[in-house]
């Protein structure tokens, strides 16, 4: 038997960009066939789709029949159309209003993403950016002349619809999460009835509910905005979602962590808020931000009651005679508009997940 | 001599049908240092952990620095505040510093400002011996270390009452010294009151006032350390000690 101090021969070579092809593509038999199917896969997609996005498109025309000679993509659509499909009904004149109100709200949560904004500045700084959200979206006072909600539209009535969304349902959310999770019989209960009655209804049918059903109820001649009652759907919503997914991480959470906290004198709003919550928050990032992503998405079902979101704005946009059949066009880009926001919230939570995981670590 | 700081009168507490302390009378001086030893299972966790109502008990009284534990929140959070714990697992808090472990309860609980909160802080963690280890998190830290730093954060609250609760079981071997030497050393100071579950006789006989046996839920045999391990009375005892001291 050789001794302990003898050495080792030196292991197979395992740098190269052969050693790394062997060792990633072709390592075993079946590898080998899900690199090709792969590759195969890439090559019946990726050109063709270069090929009728870039080198066949048409971006300049100035009719719709132009356009259709083209053999790849009319982007002139998107170029004739964008204004509508951005800011749906919004008066043509006043549209830079809400362009600078989404400007707005994009900023907002750029800034609540930074690390060193999370102090007792955000919240003021949320206070003053939804109040100028709304003045550039209804105007009224400083000279903007007023714009009734019906007529809001397209990508700002997006964002709207998602960023108070979750602005708010988060909160709810946590609130729902530690009811479902109290000692006190009456508050548990009602919460879990909450969680499930919502979870246990698609968004859509609750829209309706908000739409139509929730007038009925209300005494005669007292209308709740049609957006409004839009929006607290929205909340109501995800906050029950929200709860669950925070109840997962709040049982992720060991039980000696109470104690300590307990131990401490601690009351229960600072153990809450200091030691468990944190915690729990931070195990549940990639499902809260899949959550989040949902709910961004889902804004867009408000169209079945009549609201312009960018979705609808893009349908209307397709009905104009002129330039009929340019739907795929209208959808790739919204999609990418879509896909941009979303994509940013899921690197941001690996980010997130990545700068938070220091503290973590055993 | 003057009144106990812990009365505990015909205390019993059950888990479901299991009947975990059966009237459990104890008496605590100020300034006494008391061990409590036993066989696994024998309630003597569950008994300090009553002292700061971490567990409920069911019957009986139990009395802390003249504030009775009842449901009353109020008075659990007076008497928290009066008594620090050292559990197993330390159970520290991992997505704060060493620092902010130890500042956590005097800023919030006592209302101390935070200047004032990190120099008793920084004090407690050169009396532990790793004030170097301030602004790390405590999954950097070794077993003993973080069992120290949880020693400090309780001491921070300035308590009356010290409650040790296993604190060296969960510990390698070559770092159960480092955590009793910072308990002996704490001890030697004097005016503390500690009850300390452990089976570190050696600690025992250094530093206690009083050994108490406990064994399925009772207090079978208590006496002064010398006494308790040369001239044990009870049969269980005799057991239980020639099984731990080999």
């Amino acid at each position: 038997m050789a001794s302990v101090t003898e050495s080792l021969p030196p292991p197979r070579s395992t740098t190269g960009p052969i050693a790394w092809v062997r060792e990633r593509l072709f390592s075993s038999p079946l590898n080998t066939v899900l690199t090709i199917l792969a590759v195969w896969l890439i090559l019946m997609t990726v050109p063709p789709f270069i090929e009728w996005a870039l080198i066949g498109a048409n971006f300049t025309a100035a009719t719709s029949q132009e356009c259709r000679a083209a053999s790849g993509a009319c982007w002139a659509f998107i170029a004739e159309k964008h204004r509508l499909m951005l800011f749906g009904l919004y008066p043509f004149n006043e549209q830079w209003r809400p362009a600078l109100a989404a400007v707005i709200l994009v900023a907002l949560i750029v800034l609540t993403c930074m690390p060193r904004f999370w102090n007792k500045t955000l919240l003021p700084i949320w206070v003053v950016g939804i109040i100028a959200v709304g003045v550039l979206m209804w105007g009224g006072v400083l000279g903007l002349q007023y714009v009734e909600n019906t007529n809001w539209g397209g990508l700002p009535l997006t964002l709207i619809l998602a960023t108070v969304g979750i602005a708010f349902a988060f909160p709810f959310g946590l609130l729902l999460a530690l009811g479902r999770r109290s000692r006190m019989p009456a508050i548990k209960t009602l919460c879990i009835m909450y969680i499930e009655l919502i979870r246990g209804v698609p968004l859509i049918s609750m829209l309706f509910m908000a739409s139509v059903m929730l007038p009925l109820f209300l005494p005669e001649g007292f209308t709740i905005d049609k957006l409004l009652r839009a929006q607290i759907a929205i909340i109501m919503f995800a906050a029950a979602y929200i709860a669950e997914v925070v109840r997962g991480g709040l049982q992720a959470i060991p039980k000696g962590q109470y104690e300590g906290a307990d131990s401490l004198g601690l009351s229960y709003w600072q153990k809450m808020g200091f030691i468990i919550l944190p915690q729990a928050l931070k195990v549940v990032i990639p499902p809260m931000v899949s959550l989040f992503i949902a709910v961004f998405k889902d804004t867009s079902l408000v169209v079945i009651i009549g609201i312009y979101d960018l979705m609808q704005s893009t349908k209307v946009a397709l009905t104009d005679p002129l330039w009929r059949g340019f739907s795929i066009e209208a959808y790739v880009f919204v999609s990418a508009i879509y896909f941009i926001f979303c994509y940013s919230m899921s690197k941001y939570s690996r980010a997130l997940e990545d700068r938070l995981a220091t503290g973590h670590k055993r | 001599m003057t009144a106990p700081i812990i009365e505990m009168q015909q205390v019993n507490k059950w888990y479901g049908e299991f009947h975990v302390l059966r009237n459990i009378n104890l008496n605590v001086a100020r300034g006494e240092r008391i061990v409590v030893c036993g066989p696994s299972g024998s309630g003597k966790s569950t008994m300090i952990r009553c002292i700061n109502r971490l567990e409920e008990h069911q019957q009986g009284r139990i009395v802390v620095d003249g504030t009775e534990l009842t449901n009353d929140l109020k008075n659990i959070e007076a008497i928290r505040r009066e008594v620090g714990m050292v559990f197993q697992h330390f159970n520290l808090f991992p997505h704060l510093t060493v620092l902010e472990n130890l500042t956590l309860g005097p800023i919030w609980v006592l209302r101390k400002p935070k200047a004032e909160a990190e120099a008793t802080a920084m004090k407690y963690l050169e009396r532990v011996r790793i004030p170097e280890q301030a602004k790390k998190y405590p999954g950097q830290l070794s077993g003993g270390q973080q069992q120290r730093v949880a020693i400090a954060r309780s001491l921070c609250m300035n308590p009356k009452i010290m409650l040790f609760d296993e604190p060296t079981s969960a510990l390698d071997p070559e770092m159960v010294k480092e955590v009793l030497d910072v308990m002996i050393q704490l001890a030697e100071e004097g005016g503390m009151t500690m009850l300390c579950v452990t089976h570190e006789m050696g600690f025992a006989k250094a530093v206690a006032h009083r050994v108490i046996f406990m064994d399925r839920g009772e207090i079978v045999e208590q006496n002064k350390p010398e006494e308790f391990f040369s001239n044990p009375q009870n049969e269980r005892t005799r057991l239980f000690l020639s099984q731990i001291l080999h």
